[in-house]
């Protein structure tokens, strides 16, 4: 049997084309002996397709709690006993935290709200939001507001939203075990009309939620076939209070082999650490997925919980010399 | 200095058992009840700070 990494070297690397889901499932399921090789193979892959630059964005909650939705891995269901109580960030806050991000380096600010989908009090918000950041900071902006119509995507657009995120959140197949208040074929559209519209499409999920090294595959190729611009890969952080709250904390091997994975699935694309990697992976971890497959970093706080502080990831970033992306906006 | 009466973690009360997984939790994420009456607080969270309001005894922010 010809060994998976020599494959991927040709495949991957040599040509640029992903790697299919019966693929990957040998991917996920290599050996921790070969975990070395395997994520050299995928920084060489980032580093030949995507280049050496690193993406640093940072996130805020615009409106946070109290969601008709029960994605079960989320504080921020009102269908749950989690402590996260229900608020609205107010404009000069917003601006604020704007600020804080575009000192760091970033390039992007991401404004999210805890909804099924913006009606129009957050469109609104958002789109003072939107004026009152772009009056005072140099800084792309994007937004991750749940399930858009056609009409609320066109909305965005006009207001200079650059980019869209919309999480697969986990394989089809195992889709209904996290989430029963949509569909996956629900979100599906959502990205489909976002990259449509000429929004770059961010579009990722989490893994470690139970399921199994087929599924997880499975999100890689899906999430492969709507062809993102940029994939952000959380790794479940149980919340006290959630369905998934007693789950165990991915091993930081199986968190480093799916990033390789993801970034030989999608060798072009911006692959973005997003929450949960202090819990599995540390800090020593952090550095092997940068040099694992990852180009990207939240950096900062997320939206309930916190992250490193921003300086120990500028730092590491230095350290490994890789550069920090500049701004193009692409208004 | 106020005597901590509630874990800001799990909002139980302080003399009642071990607390240490909670305070190892607080490093990563913000309080979630007032230490003092146990109520949720009202927290958003910053990029780089956080902030937490509880209606009776006032706010609290990141160090
Ligand atoms: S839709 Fe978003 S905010 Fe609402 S429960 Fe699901 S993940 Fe949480
Ligand atoms: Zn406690
Ligand atoms: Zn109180």
């Amino acid at each position: 049997m010809t060994d998976i990494l020599e494959v991927a070297r040709e495949q991957v690397l040599g040509r640029g084309v992903g790697l299919s889901q019966e693929q990957l499932v040998e991917v996920l399921r290599s050996p921790d002996e070969q975990l070395d090789d395997l994520l050299a193979l995928a920084h060489e892959v980032r580093v030949k397709w995507c280049g050496e630059e690193v993406e640093v964005e940072g996130i805020i909650s615009l409106k946070t709690g109290g969601c008709p939705e029960d994605c079960h891995f989320c504080s921020q269901s009102g269908q749950f006993t989690s402590p996260v109580r229900s608020v609205w960030l107010n404009i000069p806050e917003l601006v604020e935290a704007a600020k804080e991000t575009a000192k760091t380096g970033a390039t992007e600010f991401c404004i999210v709200a805890a909804v099924r989908g913006p009606d129009e009090r957050l469109m609104a918000q958002v789109k003072a939001g939107i004026e009152a950041i772009n009056a005072e900071v140099d800084i792309n902006i994007a937004c991750s507001l749940g399930m858009l119509t056609q009409a609320q995507v066109d909305e965005l657009k006009a207001m200079g939203v650059h980019r869209y995120n919309h999480n697969l959140e986990s394989a089809r197949s195992y889709f209904g075990d996290v989430v029963t208040t949509h569909s996956f074929e629900e979100r599906w559209e959502t990205c489909l009309m976002v990259r449509d519209s000429g929004m770059e499409l961010c579009c990722g999920g989490l893994v470690g939620m139970g399921e199994s090294l087929e599924q997880r595959a499975e999100l890689a190729a899906q999430l492969a076939e709507l062809e993102p611009h940029e994939v952000p890969l959380n790794f479940l952080n149980p919340r006290p209070g959630t369905p998934f709250g007693d789950m165990e904390i991915m091993a930081g091997k199986d968190a480093l082999r799916t990033i390789a994975a993801f970034r030989l699935a999608m060798p072009k694309t911006v692959l973005r650490y997003a929450g949960g990697r202090e819990l599995t992976l540390g800090d020593l971890g952090t550095r092997e997925g940068l040099l694992g497959g990852i180009n990207a970093v939240i950096v900062g706080n997320y939206l309930t919980t916190l992250g490193r502080p921003a300086t120990a990831d500028l730092d590491l970033l230095a350290d490994l010399k890789m550069p920090v992306k500049e701004l193009q906006k692409t208004l | 200095m106020t005597t901590v009466l509630y874990c800001g973690h799990c909002g139980r009360e302080t003399g009642d058992g071990a607390h240490e997984a909670c305070r190892r939790a607080l490093t990563l994420e913000p309080p979630r009840y007032c230490d003092q009456c146990r109520r949720r607080m009202i927290v958003q969270v910053h990029p780089m700070g956080w902030t937490a309001r509880c209606s009776t005894h006032g706010e609290l922010f990141s160090s």
